[in-house]
């Protein structure tokens, strides 16, 4: 009886502390976004969003340093930070989710697997409920995760005045492109 | 013995749970946060009103220029208040480096040509490099071009030349507050008598508050620290005040000054009207930047 709760105990906490560590980390992630008018093309790009992925739970967090976002035009950038974001009172933007057909994604085989995601989505301090689809790549221990979705300014409180407006788009085109690897604490 | 083990697995469980979704925040905030936070957009533009800020452009980046300034208030409704009067300056200022901007620029005063360059020393930042103020000096030449009254009289060309210093100490205390002060010395080569000096130091303070994102209030004043010399009456000081208004890539400056000059060796000692005899000028500056 001993030796088998103590068998039982050691391959629980074995159990657990293995899927503990089965957790997948993205440090320099690269999220970008376009803006298409026929006036202007504006493109940011940022190479230092970080992510992590619970394979076990499906959680999925993301956060980007919202001055970290480069523009081609240092004026953009700046005005892009001043005006619009507003970083300095509300620095970062984040996501907090779930996958939600977990099932069909199988984190210890390699392949690419269709991935949808709900969470809430905060940017310029203002959370929406976002639904998105994606794709994981399960690729020699690591995975790489790529989702295209529009983002609406509108929806995020953040005015365009008038004077803009024909040069900024209605909606933006975000890209989010993760390379993640396995954490452990 | 049972209750223990059920007791000790709830425990391990929980433990392995919570452990995760506790440090996911921090985690990524570790990840995401610079090292260094530099501090930028201390002031809309590269003037604050009359006298430079801290600002410069970036690489790149150019600005076009043009500063205008209206008679004086005082001048009377013949003159429609100023308004038949018109003084400009016109430049174009390039970023060559994130540090190093250069520009050149023609104003109407004196018919004067000028030259400068701004240097970027320190940036006001926070965490690993941690910066209370920003600092940039400027280094700047200017040539008067006007016929010498007395040609018959030996006129040097190395006459029509000045030389401008300053060092631009500037803090964002805010997103609304940023504050400057702005050490000054002017050397001229002639002066119009001799006991006129020939270097004048000087210091300058200027600062804005944003009304709005997009707007500011500015102020600006140049203290001229002036050697008495007997017989001469002080000249006033440059006061400004005006509004910064941003829309896209114009910054719009909307001005009340008691100079009418545009350049440093101008309204910094040579600026002859007050503002409570009404020597006022209504003034804007529009700068325009295109990215080369």
């Amino acid at each position: 009886m001993r030796t088998c709760t103590i068998l039982i105990l050691l391959v629980f906490s074995l159990l657990t502390s293995g899927f503990s560590q089965e957790k997948y980390l993205c440090k320099n992630g690269h999220i970008w976004f376009y803006s298409h008018t026929p006036l202007e093309d504006i493109e940011a790009h940022n190479n230092e969003a970080a992510s992590f992925i619970s394979p076990t739970t499906g959680d999925l967090a993301f956060q980007v340093l919202i001055k970290s976002f480069k523009f081609k035009r240092a004026l953009m950038e700046e005005h892009f930070n001043e005006n619009y974001m507003e970083s300095s009172k509300y620095p970062k933007a984040d996501f907090k989710g779930k996958i939600t057909n977990l099932d069909s994604v199988n984190f210890l085989k390699a392949g690419v697997y269709k991935t949808a995601v709900l969470g809430n989505l905060t940017i310029h301090n203002k959370t929406n409920k976002t639904e998105q689809n994606g794709t994981i790549e399960v690729k020699e221990g690591k995975l790489y995760l790529k989702a295209k979705f529009k983002v609406i300014p509108r929806d995020y409180d953040i005015e365009i005045p008038g004077t803009v407006r024909d040069k900024i788009a209605k909606s933006m085109e975000v890209t989010v492109d993760m390379v993640y690897e396995p954490y452990k604490k | 013995m049972m209750k223990n083990i059920i007791l000790l697995l709830t425990v391990i469980f929980l433990v392995h749970a919570n452990a995760p979704a506790q440090d996911v925040d921090s985690l990524l905030n570790s990840a995401t946060s610079p090292k260094t936070d530099y501090e930028s957009a201390t002031f809309k533009a590269t003037r604050i009103i009359n006298g430079h800020s801290i600002e410069q452009m970036k690489e790149r980046q150019l600005d076009v220029r043009i500063h205008h300034r209206f008679g004086p208030v005082n001048s009377g409704p013949y003159e429609l208040w100023g308004l038949d009067q018109s003084n400009v300056f016109f430049g174009l200022e390039y970023g060559v480096t994130d540090w190093l901007m250069l520009g050149a620029g023609r104003t109407t005063y004196e018919k004067t040509f000028n030259g400068f360059a701004k240097f970027r020393l320190w940036r006001q930042s926070r965490g690993e490099v941690n910066m209370p103020v920003a600092i940039s000096a400027y280094a700047g030449m200017d040539l008067f071009s006007t016929k010498w009254a007395d040609p018959s009289h030996d006129n040097y060309f190395s006459s029509r030349l000045s030389y401008i210093f300053q060092v631009y100490v500037a803090r964002k205390f805010t997103e609304e507050l940023s504050l400057q002060i702005t050490p000054s010395v002017i050397h001229k080569n002639l002066v119009p008598e001799a006991i006129d000096n020939n270097d004048i130091y000087a210091i300058g303070a200027g600062g804005r508050y944003k009304v709005t994102t997009r707007i500011s209030f500015n102020a600006e004043y140049f203290y001229v620290i002036e050697p008495t010399i007997s017989g001469r009456a002080r000249k006033p000081n440059s006061l400004s005040f005006g509004f910064d208004i941003e829309t896209g890539g114009h910054v719009f400056q909307i001005i009340l000054t008691n100079s009418l000059q545009m350049i440093e060796r101008g309204f910094i000692g040579e600026t002859s009207e007050s503002w409570q005899d009404g020597g006022i000028h209504l003034g804007f500056n529009i700068s325009r930047v295109f990215t080369l």
